[in-house]
């Protein structure tokens, strides 16, 4: 086939001069769209039009920004079904004008334009199309590793605005992608390359992503335990069955949901140790008064020291997600089921055992008596014999040593 | 000061020859006091970390030696040690006051029981203080010295107690009410923080620190000291041996020069750990 556009092009040359002219451009026309015929598959033909110019890769529009587009490439995309001007609609013919009106996406894709114009990326000059699906000669559908919005992809697409301190401080939010990368979730992801892990999208939605404050929002408070619930659907039920859930459903907004004890972007293993080791002020935030008491018990003493994780924390005796009062007989800390939960740490526990308090208050009297009465005697103990001791030492170092420089040129200066 | 130092220098010149030095503990009350003030020294660097958990000190210093085990670890090791002691100390005291009927372990003139004099001696000393009176004599332990032994005594028995029954918690509920697992850590802790507190200012001032002994009263670590020194400081039992005739028993040897130094460098050490020790506890103490 190249051997008979080659000669189609010598018997061209042949003619005279004057006929030739026109002949020749047709025809050298004609032999560039077999070229190309040649070179591209053939369903691209419609856009061997505009290729013919923007296939240069040096190709720039008067701002300066390349225009020039890599066929290859963009007929492997997930428009490569497309004719340039199903997009570039303004452009009708050749030459067309500098300058062409912005390719509409929402012409086709409408929902998702909608779910945007809606959310916090509303923003359209600042946040199009490209900057989450990349390039727009080489989108490639979610499931296609190639693409930006793939789920391994996606926190590295979020990230290029997300990881910015600059970026987060001119929104007033939490530069949230390195957080994210070290948390369970990101480590799963970015490590493990787990495509179920949760990625931005898994709970901020992609489109029509929220403020937190919002109430249609994923990540609004009292959806948080759904949203986490489309993966953790266990643990959001016992969440929902739990003291926790309940008060949230019943629109406490001061009942904790997943995120006020995980975090929302630097989620940790909670059965780690590093998570442990700085558990318990976070129960501690609400629970001011448990906590207070905690403190003052050998329990808490292990668990600030470090090195020691296993000491009980909050949730080794009340649970974690299903917290249940004491009065119910389901609940850990029921009385009747104390035995089993301090035996879990302390093997031979028995009923007069578990009648230790793991918050007794010393200093108040009216629920601890014994205890309260028990420190007082040791504190006045304590305050009167060092008090008794300190005005007798006192006075007699003072004594001493003025006795020692009397009659330090006598006898028994040394031993006064 | 200066002052101190040159007094002291000049008192060892004077005795240079022809001293005469007596004994005043034997080779096991001395190692006693050694495994004491170690342990106790280890039991407080491991405890107040405890106490104080919530210091930055504290947990800067956990984590130097590995954590909270560690620190648990090293404090039942010592505790152990020092039960041990304690234990010996009770044989010791069976032995000789009970077994061999020896006079002067529960009463008398030599006995750490307190006794009227000790009465006198404290209003007579204090009166001497602010200038009321004539400094009393002492015998062969005096009235603080006593109070000193005592108190180790019974914070043995309240402090050892109340730390075995945290230690094998369910084993002492079978017969301890549940609210007294937690009053045990209450009178561990507070009780523990008194000995401390007491011992690292007041027995240090008293024994050791005060004009008179400064920086060190060696007789602890060498066992014997010198006839001035016997006859100043404790002169009722001076006297009361010279009429007795029993003087000449109680000569002991001149302490070697290595035990000498040896005592200052162990007993110095141990002086500055509890007054670092001390310090900490303080300013946990004022912030809590």
């Amino acid at each position: 086939m190249t051997r008979a556009a080659k000669s189609t092009a010598n018997s061209i040359e042949e003619m005279p001069q004057s006929r030739s002219r026109g002949l020749f451009r047709s025809a050298l026309l004609a032999a560039g769209v077999v070229l190309v015929l040649l070179a591209m598959p053939g369903r691209l033909a419609a856009q061997t039009d505009c290729l013919m110019c923007h296939a240069d890769k040096t190709l720039q529009d008067p701002a300066g920004h390349s225009v020039s587009v890599d066929g290859d490439t963009f007929g492997k995309s997930i428009h490569g079904v497309l004719k340039c001007g199903d997009c570039h609609t303004s452009i009708k013919d050749y030459p067309h004008p500098d300058k062409v009106t912005p390719v509409k996406c929402e012409s086709c894709h409408a929902s998702e334009s909608e779910g945007l114009a809606g959310s916090v990326h509303s923003n359209r000059p600042e946040h199009p199309c490209t900057s989450c699906h990349g390039d727009a000669h080489s989108i490639y559908p979610k499931a296609d590793p190639k693409s930006a919005v793939y789920p391994l992809n996606i926190p590295r697409t979020c990230g290029n605005c997300h990881g910015s301190d600059a970026m987060a401080k001119k929104h007033g939010i939490n530069n949230v992608y390195p957080l994210y990368l070290d948390s369970i979730h990101g480590f799963a992801l970015s490590k493990e390359g787990l495509l179920v892990a949760a990625n931005c999208t898994s709970c901020h939605g992609s489109h029509h992503v929220l403020s937190h404050k919002d109430p249609q929002s994923p990540t609004f408070k009292s959806n948080v335990p759904q949203t986490c619930g489309t993966c953790h659907a266990g643990i959001t039920n016992d969440y929902m069955a739990g003291v926790h859930g309940k008060g949230v459903a019943a629109g406490h907004t001061a009942a904790p949901v997943c995120s006020d004890c995980h975090t929302a972007h630097a989620i940790e293993q909670p059965t780690a140790s590093a998570f442990r080791m700085q558990s318990t002020p976070i129960c501690g935030n609400c629970h001011k008064d448990k906590f207070s008491t905690y403190r003052d018990t050998f329990h808490s003493q292990l668990s600030s020291l470090g090195g020691y994780v296993e000491t009980a924390r909050c949730w080794d005796c009340h649970g974690a997600h299903e917290i249940l009062p004491a009065s119910d007989p389901r609940s850990p800390v029921a009385p009747q089921n104390l035995v089993k939960t301090c035996g879990k740490c302390h093997a031979g526990a028995n009923a007069s055992f578990v009648q230790y308090q793991p918050h007794a208050n010393a200093k108040n009297r009216k629920l601890n008596p014994a205890l309260y009465y028990i420190r007082l005697f040791m504190n006045l103990l304590l305050a009167g014999v060092l008090t008794f001791f300190m005005i007798h030492t006192i006075l007699w170092l003072i004594r001493a040593r003025y006795e020692q420089l009397k009659t330090r040129s006598a006898k028994g200066g040394k031993n006064a | 000061m200066p002052d101190l130092e040159q007094a002291t220098n000049g008192a060892t010149e004077q005795h240079k020859t022809g001293e005469r030095f007596f004994q005043r503990f034997t080779r096991e009350q001395r190692y006693m006091h050694g495994v004491l003030f170690t342990t106790f020294l280890g039991l407080a660097a491991t405890g107040l970390p405890m106490r104080f958990s919530e210091s930055i000190w504290a947990r800067k210093f956990a984590t130097q030696v590995g954590g909270f085990g560690a620190i648990i670890f090293f404090h039942k090791l010592f505790a152990v040690v020092l039960s041990i002691a304690f234990l010996l100390h009770l044989k010791e005291i069976f032995t000789r006051g009970l077994l061999h009927r020896e006079k002067g372990v529960f009463w008398g003139n030599t006995s750490m029981v307190a006794n009227w004099k000790d009465v006198k001696d404290i209003v007579g000393h204090m009166r001497w203080f602010v200038g009321l009176g004539k400094k009393p004599v002492f015998e062969r332990y005096a009235y603080w010295e006593k109070f000193d032994y005592w108190a180790v005594f019974w914070g043995m028995l309240v402090i050892g107690f109340s730390g075995y029954a945290m230690w094998f918690a369910p084993f002492f509920a079978r017969f301890l009410p549940g609210w007294a697992l937690n009053a045990v850590l209450v009178i561990h802790s507070e009780e523990g923080l008194l000995a401390i507190l007491f011992i690292f200012s007041i027995h240090f001032v008293n024994t050791h620190l005060r004009p008179g002994s400064f920086p060190m009263d060696m007789v602890i670590f060498t066992g014997v000291e010198s006839e001035e020194e016997f006859k100043v400081k404790r002169s009722e039992e001076y006297k009361r041996l010279a009429s007795e005739g029993k003087l000449e028993a109680r000569l002991g040897e001149k302490p070697p020069s290595w035990l000498v130094n040896f005592g200052r460098v162990v007993g110095t050490t141990a002086i500055l750990i509890g007054i670092i020790l001390l310090v900490l506890t303080l300013s946990a103490y004022i912030r809590e």
